[in-house]
């Protein structure tokens, strides 16, 4: 059976299944689709690497997008 | 005759480019830009909504049509801005960054340290960095130092819709320094727009004055209007202002 483990995502804690990658998190958080910045314990994860990039307790994620703003 | 301009590599024919927030709904933001004629777009950047499967901003923004111009709203410190604009990098964007660092949320006027700051390390990270700030010369002209594509001034507080408050300032900004000078943030309206074309700006940069009218769409056509009106006004160059009336009917032949 799968252990699970804590992080945070966008200021949330969460469980996740460990050896999960940032590309699975994606998807099952339906966002595999769409255009999504990952930044991981403040670095940049590209998305390039996000299929090899496998997530470890106590990781804090922001997934970022563009929005509609102005000044 | 065409009247383009320059913004680094890019030749643009449109002199006004619009912000994408505070629409009623994304059908609203895609008819708005598409009736100010913009050729350049600003978005922000924010955390995924993880709760919402709703349709974004991106989905009413045509890339072929537009250029995202990502901003830095919302950041305090330089290091905060530059952190924000290496998300927009991998967001997948055009080269251009909207540098924005505030002081105050009260009046979000910027820190133009903080910003001269984070202009010289974007720049150096090979940015094409078009920063807001204060009307003020000094400012601009380091900015401009720090290589700079442009100089954004504030022509009132932002979302304020006060019009220009010192176009004198904006004049001499304009008159001493060398790259593209866009007046950001203030304008309410579409004589505001007209006056800082008539000043010599290149372009002018606003979002809540369009989003924030009763019709915006017909707003960014009135935006659209009063810009290109304003900036053939100040091709043409104005009349010389006098004290005193000067008809322009003849006096000579007048009945008796």
């Amino acid at each position: 059976m799968s252990t699970s483990i804590d992080v945070v995502i966008n200021g949330q804690p969460r469980k996740i299944e460990e050896g999960t990658t940032v590309s699975v998190l994606l998807d099952q958080l339906g966002l595999g689709e769409r255009r999504v910045a990952v930044e991981r314990n403040r670095e940049i994860v590209p998305r390039a690497v996000h299929a090899s990039t496998m997530l470890a307790a106590g990781d804090h994620l922001e997934l970022v997008t563009f929005v509609g703003g102005g000044s | 005759m065409s009247d383009t301009w320059k913004l680094g590599d890019k030749t643009l024919s449109s002199r006004i480019i619009v912000g994408t927030g505070k629409y009623a709904s994304l059908d609203q933001t895609r008819a708005a830009l598409a009736a100010s004629g913009a050729e350049i777009v600003t978005v922000a950047l924010r955390r995924v909504d993880l709760t919402s499967k709703e349709p974004t901003v991106l989905d009413a923004i045509d890339r072929k049509k537009y250029i995202l111009l990502p901003n830095t709203a919302g950041c305090y410190t330089a290091d905060e801005a530059i952190r924000t604009l290496h998300l927009a990098r991998e967001l997948g964007m055009d080269e251009l960054v909207k540098l924005e660092v505030i002081g105050d949320p009260k009046t979000l006027f910027p820190d133009n340290t903080a910003t001269v700051e984070a202009a010289k390390r974007l720049v150096k990270e090979g940015f094409k960095v078009l920063p807001y700030c204060s009307d003020d010369l000094i400012t601009c002209k380091r900015l401009e130092e720090a290589g700079c594509l442009a100089v954004m001034p504030l022509a009132a507080p932002i979302g304020s819709g006060l019009g220009i408050r010192n176009p004198h300032n904006i004049r001499l900004i304009i008159e001493n320094v060398g790259v593209p000078v866009i007046v950001d943030a203030g304008v309410g309206t579409a004589s505001d727009a007209a006056i800082a074309m008539e000043l010599g700006c290149v372009a002018v940069l606003m979002n809540t004055g369009i989003a924030g009218a009763k019709d915006p769409v017909l707003m960014a056509e009135a935006m659209r209007l009063a810009v290109d009106g304003g900036r053939k006004a100040f091709r043409a160059g104005r009349m010389p202002r006098k004290d005193y009336a000067n008809a322009s009917s003849p006096t000579a032949g007048l009945i008796e």
